[in-house]
């Protein structure tokens, strides 16, 4: 039985964040959930994807956010509970659905999942999705650790069938991936049909439709307004004159500085779990506790700027500042340390950072950034058509392990910004330049918002070479299927819609199917789409090998060696390929037996036919 | 209790995610209050992975500058790199086996001499556990029990309120029953070492 389905109220259990919030879901009775991966929040469809093979929920991985959200509503509207999670940005590719999800309302609860991603540690940028909440006026949760991850999501549920509008809950990648006891509760009987009740005049949202329902959702919007002020989530901490608000994971600095500095009688902390709408009543109290407030918040001014909005309109004249103070700023996430100088500071206490030691010493040191793995067959492609297009052609990507064909010597990223860019930015760069375009994106990103581009890129004639990276799987989030993958293996029965297929039927005329491990033909090819005067498309079908292996599809094949009787050493494996499987030992490459898959991508680019598989 | 924060700093697919892991349920099944962080994604194609463990009353789940009371690292460059976590009275534990970046294959800087690197480590902790993680995991027939030799040497350098008892139980319940032996005896081995 899964983990998360124990059904043993009163016991605690170590949970990753993620964890938590669907074993939230699952105490709250959840019947249906959709998403689509993206860290930091692809462990919670993670463990539904596996629940939902032994239990009544219905768990879908969809195509993109947006139709994850759209699905998610129709069950939601039908009445039954309902989770939709993504990562920040997914919220972008979802905002359309979002904005009038929210004039609609819905019967059964929804709660959104939206991870937010401060210091980037796997994404495009670090927006701030608290002003999806002002933008949509639908209520948020932000949880400040483990426990209240899995408490606010019960809490979420209940909250949207009471207003009739979906809850955003927001987490940040700190939160998502820490682990602390969670106390279990009880797992809530699910409800796993409804019946549709037709009302067109509230959902189908023609003008004179919406103009009803804006009202309908500024009503609610007041009574969640109400909630705000009176649910616990939200709370002043304290009597002191010294006013601390923080929310999200920065509560626990603020609370930690407060205890390292020895000023808990001092100060007030107002914490803001149902962050919005504000609670308003409950921040004009607070403003009226104390002499000045610090404003402790990652990212964006939000908070920061909406309680000087209630203090000017209240008439309180105190000082309420947050960013600038310190090392408090709009960049990247907060720290232990940062947030206690920060209160030292703005409260001019005296106050002395632990010293790090001295490492003025310290060599350079080289850099280990991430790479792509031994054997990856995205290396192989690369490989192909750099050797065709040479360096100067321009080379948008995508999103996924691919990206990082940024690096050297690779060296084959020239642009991206958004899932599904790559396509669509080919477009115009052909157009604006008389350079050659070959455009890569990954097939999971492909099925997400490719097609679309790809679609434009075929009806406006436009002229570049398009590789889709088809390795099988969702790789970069862990791996994940997609509408392209044989589900099989992974214990479902889905329908697989082939990629050749697809893009034929889009009607792109010159579509090359490749297998990258063989060199020689890829090239052939790659050159062939580079001769075409007009959109090409290969597809390079290779098996991601770390999803081979965790499925058991992996082939084993003999790891290579360099034979030094016949290496001259031009190091072309090294200067072309940087595979990690290999290393220098003195002058000397050397292949990892241990880290090398076999797939022989080096021994066919050795002019010298130097590496040889390793006999035994 | 006193607070201890731990930091873990190793290479994608070493396994100090699942070592601080471990951590925290041993002190969960001790009532010990504990906090794991871990950062997953894109850092776990071969580049840098950390992750923290923070016991006793604090709930923050990062270990800021200067802050950690005990570093443990899994190779001996990311042990140096990750200097800046360390005070004068920071106690470090290291594996001593290289695993090179690839920038240094492709002749993008040069991998520092394992002793000098241990040297400079030593002159700033307050004290230094060095040990051949991945020759002892060798030894015992596993060689991914580097994370269970480098636990050992976490339980046995003291520096921390969990015995090795405590931290046995777990590991029986938390790994698979064909690596179980070799676990604990690397576990072990990990532990005479830092004693």
């Amino acid at each position: 039985m899964h983990k998360l389905l124990t059904d043993s109220p009163g016991e605690k259990m170590l949970l990753l964040g993620n964890e938590a919030i669907a074993r939230g879901a699952l105490e709250a009775g959840v019947a249906f959930a959709t998403c689509y991966p993206g860290t930091p929040s692809s462990e919670i469809p993670e463990n539904f994807f596996k629940i939902s093979q032994e239990s009544d929920l219905y768990f879908e991985y969809s195509t993109n956010e947006k139709v994850a959200l759209e699905v998610g509503a129709g069950s939601a509207i039908a009445g039954l509970r309902t989770m939709v999670t993504m990562k920040h940005v997914g919220l972008n590719v979802a905002a359309d659905p979002l904005m009038t999800l929210a004039y609609t309302g819905i019967k059964g609860g929804m709660v959104i999942i939206n991870a937010d991603d401060p210091f980037l540690f796997s994404s495009q940028n670090e927006q701030d999705n608290r002003y999806y909440a002002r933008l949509s006026s639908l209520p948020m949760l932000e949880p400040t650790n483990v426990q209240e991850m899995k408490d606010m999501t019960i809490a979420a549920f209940d909250l949207s069938e009471e207003l009739g509008l979906p809850v955003i809950i927001r987490t940040t990648t700190r939160l998502n991936h820490i682990r602390g006891d969670v106390l279990l509760g009880e797992l809530k009987p699910v409800k796993t049909k409804d019946t549709f009740e037709k009302k067109p005049f509230h959902w189908v949202c023609v003008p004179a439709v919406s103009r009803n329902l804006h009202k309908l959702l500024l009503e609610r919007y007041d009574k969640s307004a109400e909630k705000s002020d009176n649910l616990s989530y939200n709370q002043i901490i304290g009597e002191g004159k010294w006013g601390l608000v923080t929310n999200g994971v920065s509560f626990n600095y603020v609370r930690d500085a407060v205890s390292d500095l020895g000023i808990s009688d001092k100060v007030s902390i107002l914490k803001l779990g149902f962050s919005w709408p504000m609670p308003k009543d409950l921040c004009v109290k607070f403003l009226k506790q104390v002499e000045k407030v610090l404003v402790v918040e990652e990212l964006e001014p939000v908070n920061e700027t909406d309680l000087k909005a209630i203090a000017q309109e209240e008439g309180i004249d105190i000082s309420i500042r947050g960013k600038g103070i310190a090392g408090l700023s709009r960049l990247f996430e907060y720290d232990p340390g940062m947030v206690r100088k920060a209160v030292a500071q703005y409260f001019e206490m005296d106050y002395k950072a632990p010293e790090t030691v001295d490492t003025s010493d310290t060599p350079e040191l080289p850099g280990r950034p991430p790479n792509l793995c031994a054997g990856c067959p995205h290396r192989a492609t690369y490989y192909c058509v750099k050797q065709v297009y040479g360096p100067d052609a321009i080379y948008p990507t995508d999103i996924g392990c691919y990206t990082l064909g940024l690096l050297p010597p690779i060296s084959m990223a020239d642009f991206v910004i958004c899932m599904g860019s790559s396509v669509s930015s080919g477009c115009g760069f052909s157009k604006a330049t008389d350079q050659k375009v070959v455009s890569f994106i990954g097939d999971s990103t492909f099925f997400h918002s490719g097609i679309t581009g790809l679609v434009n890129a075929v009806h406006n004639n436009h002229k570049f070479t398009l590789v889709i990276l088809d390795n099988g799987t969702t790789a970069m989030t862990g791996h994940q299927p997609h509408p392209g993958v044989d589900t099989d293996p992974m214990g479902v029965d889905l329908t697989r819609i082939s990629i050749e297929n697809l893009v034929r039927g889009l009607g792109v005329k010159d579509i090359h199917i490749v297998k990258p491990f063989k060199l020689k033909k890829t090239i052939e090819a790659v050159k062939a789409s580079m001769e075409y005067d007009g959109l090409s498309v290969i597809i390079s079908q290779e098996m991601c090998p770390l999803f081979a292996k965790a499925t058991g599809q992996f082939k084993k094949s003999k790891p290579f060696h360099v034979n030094h009787n016949k290496c001259k050493n031009h190091r072309d494996c090294i200067n072309l390929l940087a595979c990690p499987a290999m290393y220098l030992d003195g002058e000397q490459v050397e292949i990892d037996k241990n880290l090398c898959i076999g797939c022989s991508v080096c021994a066919q680019v050795c002019p010298e036919n130097a590496i040889l598989p390793l006999k035994e | 209790m006193e607070t201890k924060r731990l930091v873990f700093i190793g290479v994608g697919g070493q396994g100090n995610l699942l070592a601080s892991r471990l951590v925290g349920e041993a002190a969960m099944s001790m009532g010990i209050p504990a906090v794991v962080s871990e950062i997953h994604g894109m850092a776990q194609r071969g580049g840098i992975v950390e992750s923290a463990v923070l016991l006793g009353d604090v709930t923050s789940p990062i270990v800021s500058t200067a802050e950690a009371d005990v570093l443990i690292g899994f190779e001996p460059l990311e042990t140096l790199r990750a200097m800046g976590k360390c005070n004068k009275d920071t106690v470090v534990i290291t594996n001593t086996h290289p695993l090179p970046p690839f920038t240094v294959s492709v002749g993008q800087g040069t991998y520092p001499q394992v002793d000098e690197s241990l040297d400079l480590i030593k002159k700033k902790a307050k004290k230094l556990i060095a040990l051949d993680g991945i020759a002892i995991a060798e030894e015992v027939g596993n060689p991914l029990a580097l994370n269970m030799v480098m636990l050992g040497a976490l339980i046995g350098s003291g520096t921390i309120p969990i015995g090795a008892e405590d931290m046995k139980k777990v590991l029986s319940t938390s790994t698979k029953k064909a690596f179980l032996e070799s676990n604990l005896k690397a576990f072990d081995l990990g532990m005479e070492k830092a004693q």
